[in-house]
């Protein structure tokens, strides 16, 4: 292996146990250079463990981490080429600015001058030129977000871990610290891992995204691979928006199959490579955008799911907006509305036609999640 | 007697409280007095007979003048300070008023101890006290280990280094005095002869303080020092030496050589009394030959009621015999009234002794 | 509504004025009047400075209280020293039960009195005591020890008698401190040692100065612990003073001397503060 093209960070078989607990459980990936990485999952999925593993206040009880090929066992966290930005940033509250981005080089007995430089040059660079002298507290949200990671980004890490940073903030901050975030990434080139349980910051920022529920990795791939060909139950129901339905199988033909809902319900759906059978009960996932509207059945002809039902709800969200629509079984789907505007005039009660092409259905084997 | 160490300014504070608290009520006995003066029984038997109640504050000579002062003279209704304190806190502070001898039962009194205590606490013509409790200080010595301390200087002496325990306070420099062959009772009224005999004795004690365990400050501490063997010889009062003895047959009261020193504690109305008739009541009460018996049983202290002797314990009388032969008797050196200001003199001496290394 | 508010801060405020007009400011001034005070004769004061003069001119007062600060200074660095880990482990390490039991162990010396305390030192450190004949028994000694009556008796019982004091503020200040800001120093290639310098001190110094002020105050108003384990060269400022109010009868003096510990007291704390930097407003908030 060529140091080139070796991940900046490499976890093997990584397990960890508190007691009888099991928190992550045989868990292996690679990072490669500059790339972004995600953990998404549920709180109490393990993610957190993972990280403080990474950074070393924890130690795994079996398996290794490599970062740039170095294994880290043993190696305490004020040894390891990694840096953190934890969930409430722990900025120094009792030194300025310029002295908490300068605190990580002068542990590395960097000259005053040097340190000085390199401070403002990282001040710069997160946009906030001359606040080396203001206290944490007279900072913004936002702003004390941005010297959290300039505090990390001046010891140029081989790895950056990131840990629910964006949790504190608003929701206007957060979204557009998701933007901002992933151009400090580039702009640093830096490999950034990041956890969090909010799917929509690791589906914009993340290059790849890791699925972890109950200690392990449920599927790791792009934000396109997970939205639209999630490998399991769990990231179909976990990643994005979902209507779902349990039942039994009751056709199969190639990939598309037949199923009867528990509420009675006959639908179709794809198994897309996964071990379905004529009797097994299955799970169906369809997503609300792959819901159309229609004014009259024939509209939908060629779907092979169409159903009548009524609106029960309208959920406006400009561009998101969806509807409720209550089917003849009693349930309820979520749809979302076409973007332009042309059902904009539905109200509740008033009867729609829906219906999707089975394709769309993802079914899985149910129990599984 | 006994001393206990309690902070001025809480005493203050309560004073002030429990004066509040019991202002008009008259039938109470507020008595201001040492440890064992005023034992439970004869409480008991005091309030059956007379209907007063008696609350009890236990102090010792300086706390129950400091008290007093604080208040001037009030919170209390019978002190029992010793006889030489109550002429010059009288002069200085005013902290008593004149007793009515009258009203007393005089036949119950030895004669000549009440006649004494009368003249010592005469001021202005006025009497101020009359005699309760007497006893002396000396030396108490674990006699298998300290042979050689007949005298208070013998407590300086190379064969009890390190083990001698004696009061930083005012007996402890009279003592010295009479031990050094002077005689401090007749220079009390001249402050330059004084002073200087104080300076010789306070040479002494410091080239003394190599000797000395620790300077004892509570009874209880004397006796923890003495049982234990951690110091042999002491200064300290005949009960101490006598209540050691009964555990421990070597330890015991002497009478040094330039005799013991004698106090006697008084009865004293405190300026603000507002219970005279009850603290008359209370002296006639405990002069009873029979309760006097019953003090001397809980304070280890002879009374001067008359005729109380008859009833005391056999061996109580067989310790004091013991320890005070005829002539010693002769000897005991009693307390003359200490003047004003005479004080200031000796807490220089005291404070340099303390301080010396 | 206003005038509603404006009593009930009238009901609030009474009891804090009265407290301290009643017990702090009224005695206080009556101390001071008492302190300028000069015996002339039986009965007779005029009013001077003699009191305060006497003081300053007697070396043995002014070594006395010297002494006593000096020892209080001692005190309090060595409480601090060992309140210092004791509350870092309480507040960081410990959790739950454990975080309890330990906070109230620091809490039972308490429940006794300050009397009961040091004849629990006396029994422990006198030569016929428990560590002496532990000593002999083991062979560390071929005679008994005597602990007591010395300066570092003293120093034993000062530091137990203030531990708790020390550990409070420290154990609440260091609780304040978020886990992830240590973490956050290591991870940033901070050693123990520099964490604890930047950022654990740094955070601490509040409960610290306030630690360090009620203790050094206790310890220089300390009676009971110097005399008792002191023995004959305990030579303590309150003992002086004491003794001039209940053996010398000479209150003036006495009077004097508290005023005058009062203020080179709070000079020092005023001095302490100064030179780390530190403010009594920052230590109250």
């Amino acid at each position: 292996m060529t140091p080139d093209l070796a991940p900046d960070l490499n976890c093997a078989r990584l397990t960890k146990r508190f007691g009888d607990t099991l928190a992550v459980d045989d868990v292996s990936f690679d990072v490669p250079p500059g790339s972004f990485f995600s953990i998404l999952g549920p709180s109490g999925c393990g993610k957190t463990t993972i990280m403080r593993m990474i950074a070393g206040f924890l130690d795994p009880s079996s398996g290794d981490i490599r970062i740039k090929g170095r294994s880290m066992a043993g190696v305490p966290p004020n040894k390891r080429p990694v840096n953190m930005v934890f969930q409430h940033l722990a900025l120094f509250p009792m030194m300025n600015i310029a002295d908490n981005i300068g605190y990580g080089l002068r542990r590395q007995g960097l000259g005053k001058a040097e340190i000085a430089r390199k401070v403002d040059a990282a001040l710069e660079r997160i946009g906030l030129p001359g606040i080396g002298a203001r206290k944490v507290d007279e900072l913004s949200g936002g702003q004390k977000q941005r010297v959290a990671i300039a505090r990390c980004m001046v010891l140029e890490p081989d790895v950056l871990l990131l840990d629910e940073p964006l949790g504190a903030l608003d929701l206007k901050l957060r979204e557009h610290m998701k933007v901002e975030l992933k151009a400090l990434q580039a702009a640093f080139d830096t490999t950034f891992v990041y956890i969090t349980h909010d799917q929509s910051e690791a589906l914009v920022m993340s290059d790849q995204i890791a699925v972890m529920n109950n200690g392990v990795f449920e599927q790791v791939g792009s934000a396109r691979d997970l939205y639209y060909r999630p490998d399991t139950a769990f990231v179909a129901g976990f990643v994005g928006d979902a209507n779902r339905w349990q039942g039994r199988i009751t056709a199969v033909n190639g990939e598309a199959m037949q199923i009867e809902t528990d509420s009675g319900l006959t639908l179709r759906g794809a198994r897309h490579g996964r071990s379905l059978n004529v009797g097994d009960r299955a799970e169906v996932f369809v997503r609300p955008e792959a819901i159309r509207i229609a004014g009259t059945p024939e509209d939908l002809q060629h779907f092979d799911n169409r159903i009548t039902g009524t609106v029960t709800s309208l959920l406006f969200n400009g561009a998101a907006s969806r509807i409720l629509v209550r089917d003849t079984a009693g349930e309820e789907i979520e749809v979302t509305l076409p973007q332009s505007g042309e059902y904009a005039a539905l109200s509740r009660g008033d009867a729609v036609h829906i219906g999707w092409s089975g394709d769309q259905g993802n079914c899985f084997p149910a129990g599984a999640a | 007697m006994k001393t206990s160490t309690t902070r001025f300014t809480l005493s203050a504070l309560s004073l002030a409280i429990m004066g509040l608290a019991q202002s008009g009520s008259a039938d109470t006995l507020r008595l201001l007095t040492w440890g064992g003066y005023a034992p439970e029984n004869v409480i008991d038997m005091f309030e059956a007979e007379t209907g007063h109640t008696v609350e009890v504050t236990k102090s010792n000579n300086e706390e129950m003048i400091a008290k007093l002062r604080a208040t001037g003279g009030g919170g209390f209704d019978l002190a029992q300070p010793s006889q030489d304190r109550i002429a010059g806190p009288q002069m200085e502070f005013g902290i008593y008023k004149p007793i009515d001898v009258s009203k007393l039962d005089q036949s119950l009194f030895i004669p000549s101890m009440l006649s004494a205590t009368m003249a010592n606490t005469t001021v202005d013509g006025a009497v101020y006290g009359v005699p309760h409790v007497w006893g002396t200080s000396g030396l108490v010595l674990n006699t298998a280990m300290a042979g050689s301390v007949k005298d208070y200087t013998d407590l300086c002496n190379d064969d009890v280094a390190g083990k001698v325990s004696y009061r930083l306070k005012r007996p402890t420099l009279i003592g010295f005095a009479f031990a050094m062959g002077m005689d401090p009772f007749a220079a009390y009224g001249d402050e330059a002869a004084y002073t200087e005999m104080m300076g010789k004795v306070e040479e002494k004690l410091i080239s003394c303080k190599a000797n000395v365990k620790a300077y004892w400050g509570g009874g209880d501490e004397l006796m923890g020092l003495m049982r234990s063997g951690e110091a042999v010889a002491s200064m300290a009062w005949d009960t101490g030496g006598w209540k050691l003895n009964a555990d421990n047959p070597d330890i015991t009261f002497v009478a040094p050589a330039s005799g013991a020193l004698g106090w006697i504690d008084t009865f004293v109305l405190p300026a603000k009394g507002k219970a005279d008739d009850a603290a008359y009541a209370w002296i006639n009460f405990v002069m009873q030959p029979k309760i006097a018996a019953m003090i001397t049983e809980a304070a280890g202290n002879f009374t001067a009621s008359k005729g109380a002797d008859e009833f005391a314990s056999a061996d109580l009388k067989a310790r004091y015999q013991a320890s005070f032969p005829p002539e010693a008797v002769d000897n005991i050196k009693w307390y003359p009234p200490v003047p004003a200001g005479l004080e200031a003199i000796e807490g220089g001496v005291l404070d340099r002794v303390k301080a010396a290394n | 509504m206003r005038a509603e508010a404006k009593l009930g801060f009238i009901l609030l405020l009474t009891p804090l004025l009265l407290w301290l007009t009643l017990l702090i400011f009224i005695p206080h001034v009556d101390m001071f009047l008492v302190s300028l005070r000069e015996r002339v004769g039986v009965g007779k004061h005029d009013t001077s400075l003699a009191n305060y003069r006497t003081f300053l001119t007697e070396p043995l007062y002014l070594w006395t209280f010297l002494r006593t600060a000096v020892m209080s200074v001692v005190a309090t660095a060595i409480t601090l020293i060992i309140a210092f880990p004791v509350s870092y482990y309480i507040a960081k390490i410990a959790k739950g039960r454990l975080q309890s039991a330990l906070f109230l162990l620091c809490l039972i010396p308490f429940y006794v009195s300050e009397l009961v305390r040091t004849f629990g030192w006396m029994i422990l450190l006198r030569e016929t005591g428990l560590v002496s004949n532990l000593l002999l028994w083991a062979g560390l000694a071929d005679q008994p020890v005597e602990m007591l009556y010395n300066d570092a008796a003293i120093m034993v019982g000062l530091v137990y008698t203030s531990m708790l004091f020390m550990v409070v503020p420290l154990v609440t200040t260091l609780e304040s401190l978020d886990d992830s800001v240590i973490e956050a120093g290591y991870d940033l290639g901070g050693t123990g040692f520099s964490v604890l310098r930047e950022i654990v001190i740094p955070h601490a110094a509040p409960g610290i100065v306030s630690g360090c002020i009620v203790v050094f105050m206790l310890s220089l108003g300390n009676y009971l612990t110097p005399t008792m384990l002191g023995g004959k060269d305990s030579l303590w400022f309150t003992e002086l003073i004491y003794s001039q109010f209940i053996v010398r009868f000479n209150w003036e003096l006495g009077a004097a001397f508290g005023f005058m510990l009062l203020f080179l007291s709070s000079l020092i704390v005023w001095g302490m503060l100064k030179i780390t930097g530190q403010t009594l407003e920052k230590t109250m908030g």
